[in-house]
């Protein structure tokens, strides 16, 4: 593929079925769009810049999408393309999407994230903000500024602290909530809890942690996991669903022998 | 704040540069346990330096109010940082030392900060690596299970600390790991999709902030006795850069309409490694880490024609053969070749590219090709593997597997944006925006001028002088919450033990908020037919091209009366879609735009009134004969601290002189 030297820069039309919601308490719909000058090398969400300065133009309001950092690793980003959460490519974010991967022609159907504990504010945008209290409510080590030992004082094993890192990768992004039919955070909350729970640093805490952060996260009302593993497949940063078999191994030990169960 | 006419004084502590924290920080008024309880401190900004401060001052007992604009404090851009972050720990027993960490530093900076705030910063960066291995951020280990290390650019020493390529997302989660649990005790409370869009002086004294709820659009009154910011930096002025789409001057523009001192607003580090820009559509850049440096030769074709045939898709990078390739790094500083500092790469692949021989179909790209270092690599592999004659075929294939092992991740975004398998072709490069060193001015205590207002991580100026060196900016966000300004703001706090909570239904609360209104108001009113965005774009444009990588008096002039043109049109023609009691994204965008406007005019006043050439600020009439930055220390060894005055005056140059007791000012070679 020749991509940026450009021996023929492809251009496509496009039509867009976008949700449109202007409030949380409004009932919403897809609207239809078209766009017939998308070139391939645009993201997904520079594709919709432009839709939304056309609308602009128009006088028209354009739509409301969350997105930040446009490297994949803010986590701000968010849609349902066609079905599936961050679009069609493996280990993508909806801003690191081109539209190389989609095709002249072709019907695009954008919608938020579904889920009851991330209603939506407005059109494209929901508040995960349930996410947030669930590390509130254990997702940390409980260190102080200035009580840390020499950082060398503990050798950890290289690759545990790697399995600690692939867990510790999670953007936060709810991709796993939107993609599991139950709408459940389990591979959110348990990348968490391995992550602390593999490293020593973490593990004083560790009981007192899952109990936490599984207690919060079935407040938020997120649902129970059923193993269907959908929340792997459209993990942008390919977060493993063997980190929810850590944590359901660490949430039933310290169910059975912590003060705080 | 003492000023002697125009002369700034830093308020560094006297003694030994050595001992001068210690000494200060065992000195310094505390304020006790019990008063600690009764204050309220406002930390805008939850990146490493605000997630950082906030969570420490928590700790310590205040009563802390932090706010984002994000929905999380999570997404904050510190989360993009991707080498690594410097500590001189001197774990790999090679001669590090604080004294190296600051003196590299200072030399990175082209002699444009304050000795003081610099070894400070090298004095704590052990700290900080200690604090962030006990919060569990997972860093590269060895096989024994200690700390791994890599050198980065400009430096002799492996110092640099990381965590694959996403060293600031995993520091940052361990900020905001920290701060969840100080919001979870109660002793912070978190403001997300907040904007502060006004500053708040009551008696002279920052005492709080106007913040538009992104939700509701309502404009909400915060009180307290000090506020910090921690805002970052203003790279978005040039409206493609590395940052994050909703970085922006703001917050910290506010409170030099206030009356804060904007210090060297024309220092900004233009990255040499980015993907290049492809159409007039596009939103951001992208970086590629700076290690990449190590193991890639930079190059454009020898001659003009070569390249005209691979911008017009004649030829390719493969068809060059070797002695038609310029490899301009190498050829010009043969002592660091393609390790040279980010300013001196990045001006180096603009004189290719003003030469005609860029290879993008902007004209404004060159190659970094890792041919080389797979063959490198594949000899080497297949020498250990016993293999006696390895086809060319074999040693590229197990070239390319090392090379994978190493960059992995950064060629798989690469191939994602652009479309090109950079193992097979070489990847396009240019420079982008990425860092600014200018900010707030403050002192010792990181107080602005404003008495109770503190700046902090990469919206303050301190550290980093005219250039930053690589894996710094994490280093300095994180000292400064973690470890100063918890400790100097008590310095100011410590004279208002006696203050009630501050009352936010006084008149200055009211002004302030009105004020706000009446700017939302007004940018509704226009009624105009452009887009902020499009504003944008052409601010940023009029930015890059005069007051990018070279600049000169001519073409600062002229910027100048563009960028007060582009205010006029944009008061005059701006169109705003939705109301301003709404979620409301392009209102957000153009009250960001406004302030980036008035501060690109400062910017230029800036780079027109410092008549040398140092770290990223290269002015073409200061220059060596063979085109090297030529500093003018008799004249420019100074803080240029900027004071607003609107925009029908020149804004006030306040002078920081800079006093060297500890290293001797030379002329930075990397021949």
């Amino acid at each position: 593929m020749l991509g940026l030297i450009g021996f023929k820069l492809i251009i496509m039309k496009l039509t867009l079925k976008i949700w449109r919601q202007s409030s949380p308490s409004e009932k919403g719909k897809f609207e239809t769009y078209t766009l017939d000058n998308v070139s391939e090398h645009m993201s997904f969400l520079e594709m919709l810049d432009v839709l939304n300065e056309k609308l602009s133009f128009e006088q028209k309001i354009p739509i409301a999408f969350e997105h930040d950092c446009r490297e994949g690793i803010c986590g701000t980003c968010s849609l349902v393309i066609n079905g599936q959460p961050h679009g069609p490519l493996q280990g993508t974010t909806t801003c690191q999407l081109h539209m190389r991967n989609f095709r002249d022609g072709e019907t695009i159907v954008i919608e938020p994230y579904r889920a009851a504990a991330f209603p939506v504010f407005k059109d494209l945008a929901v508040d995960r903000s349930a996410l947030d209290r669930i590390i509130q409510a254990g997702g940390f080590v409980s260190v102080s500024t200035g009580q840390a030992q020499d950082a060398n004082a503990i050798p950890i094993e290289k690759d545990i602290a790697s399995q600690a890192f692939d867990a510790a990768t999670c953007i936060g992004c709810g991709a796993c909530v939107a993609a599991c039919p139950n709408s459940s955070a389990m591979l959110f909350t348990s990348a968490k809890v391995a992550h602390l729970a593999l490293l020593p640093q973490g593990k004083v805490e560790a009981q007192k942690r899952v109990l936490n952060m599984v207690r919060q996260m079935d407040l938020e009302n997120f649902g129970n996991c059923s193993n269907i593993t959908a929340c792997e497949a459209e993990c942008p940063k390919g977060i493993s669903v063997a980190n929810i078999a850590l944590m359901n191994r660490e949430f039933l030990s310290a169910s059975f022998s912590s003060k705080d169960a | 704040m003492q000023m002697d006419n125009l002369n700034l004084n830093g308020n560094v502590p006297v003694g030994n540069l050595s001992e001068k924290w210690t000494k200060y920080r065992s000195t310094l008024p505390l304020v006790a346990p019990n008063n600690k309880r009764k204050i309220e401190i406002i930390v805008v900004g939850s990146g490493l330096a605000g997630a950082s401060a906030a969570a420490t001052l928590g700790e310590l007992g205040y009563l802390v109010k932090c706010y984002t604009f994000h929905d999380s404090p999570r997404r904050a851009h510190s989360i993009a940082a991707q080498g690594g972050i410097n500590a001189a720990k001197n774990y790999r027993n090679d001669g590090d030392s604080v004294f190296r960490l600051f003196y590299d530093t200072i030399k990175g900076g082209d002699y444009r900060s304050r000795e003081a705030n610099v070894y400070r910063l090298a004095e704590v960066s052990t700290s900080i690596i200690d604090q962030a291995v006990a919060q569990g951020v997972p860093f590269a280990r060895e096989y024994g299970g200690l700390l791994d290390n890599r050198s980065f650019g400009g430096v002799q020493v492996s110092r640099t600390f990381y965590a694959r390529g996403q060293t600031g997302q995993q520091l940052l989660l361990g900020a905001y790991q920290s701060l969840s649990r100080q919001i979870a005790l109660g002793n912070v409370e978190m403001f997300t999709r907040h904007e502060m869009i006004e500053l708040v002086l009551k008696d002279g004294k920052a005492r709080g902030i106007i913040a538009r709820n992104l939700l509701t659009g309502e404009l909400e009154k915060h009180g307290a006795h000090a506020v910090v910011l921690a805002t970052g930096g203003y790279g978005n002025v040039f409206y493609l850069s590395t940052n994050a789409m909703n970085c922006n001057v703001t917050a910290a523009w506010r409170a030099v309409t206030k009356g804060a001192f904007m210090a060297n607003p024309c220092f900004t580090q233009i990255h040499p490694t980015c993907i290049p820009q492809m159409g007039e559509y596009q939103s951001k850049l992208t970086l590629m880490s700076e290690s990449l440096r190590n193991d890639g030769r930079v190059w454009v074709p020898a001659n003009t024609e070569d390249a005209k045939a691979i911008r017009e898709g004649r030829k390719t990078a493969l068809d060059i053969p070797e002695n038609d390739r310029d490899y301009f790094l190498e050829r010009r500083y043969p002592a660091f070749g393609n390790l040279v500092p980010r300013d001196v790469a990045s001006r180096a692949a603009k004189t290719a590219c003003d030469e005609g021989k860029g290879i993008v179909p902007t004209g404004l790209g060159v190659f970094l090709d890792f041919s080389a270092a797979i063959e490198r690599y594949g000899k080497s592999k297949a020498n250990i593997l016993g293999l006696s004659n390895p086809s060319k075929a074999m040693i590229i294939e197990l070239g390319e597997k090392i090379v994978e092992e190493k960059y992995g991740n950064l060629f798989e975004m690469y191939e994602k944006i652009s479309g090109e398998n950079p193992y097979k072709l070489p990847m396009k490069i240019y420079p982008a925006v990425h860092y600014t060193m200018g900010g707030l001015w403050v002192d010792y205590n990181l107080m602005t001028n404003i008495p109770g207002l503190f700046s902090i991580g990469e919206s303050n100026f301190s550290d980093h002088g005219a250039n930053r060196l690589g894996a710094s900016a994490l280093m300095q966000g994180l000292a400064d919450g973690y470890f100063v300004l918890p400790y100097t703001i008590g310095t100011f706090l410590s004279e208002d033990i006696r203050k009630p909570k501050i009352d936010i239904n006084v008149p200055e609360f009211a002004e302030a908020a009105n004020l706000a209104k009446q700017r939302i108001e007004k940018l509704f009113a226009i009624k105009g037919k452009q887009s902020a965005e499009s504003f944008h774009r052409r601010l940023g444009k009029i930015i890059w091209e005069y007051c990018g990588m070279s600049r000169t008096a001519e073409g600062l002039t002229l910027a100048r009366q563009q960028v007060r043109s582009l205010r006029d049109e944009f008061y005059a023609d701006l169109y705003l879609p939705g109301i301003a009691s709404d979620l409301n994204p392009e209102l957000e965008k153009a009250l960001r735009v406004a302030d980036f406007i008035d501060l690109g005019e400062v910017m230029v006043v800036d780079a027109l009134n410092r008549n040398e050439s140092c770290g990223g600020h290269f002015r073409e009439e200061y220059q060596t004969p063979d085109g090297e930055a030529l500093r003018r220390d008799d004249d420019f060894a100074y803080v240029a601290a900027w004071e607003f005055k609107g925009w029908n005056e020149d804004p006030i140059l306040h002078k920081e002189m800079l006093h060297f007791e500890n290293v001797e000012l030379k002329t930075r070679s990397y021949k």
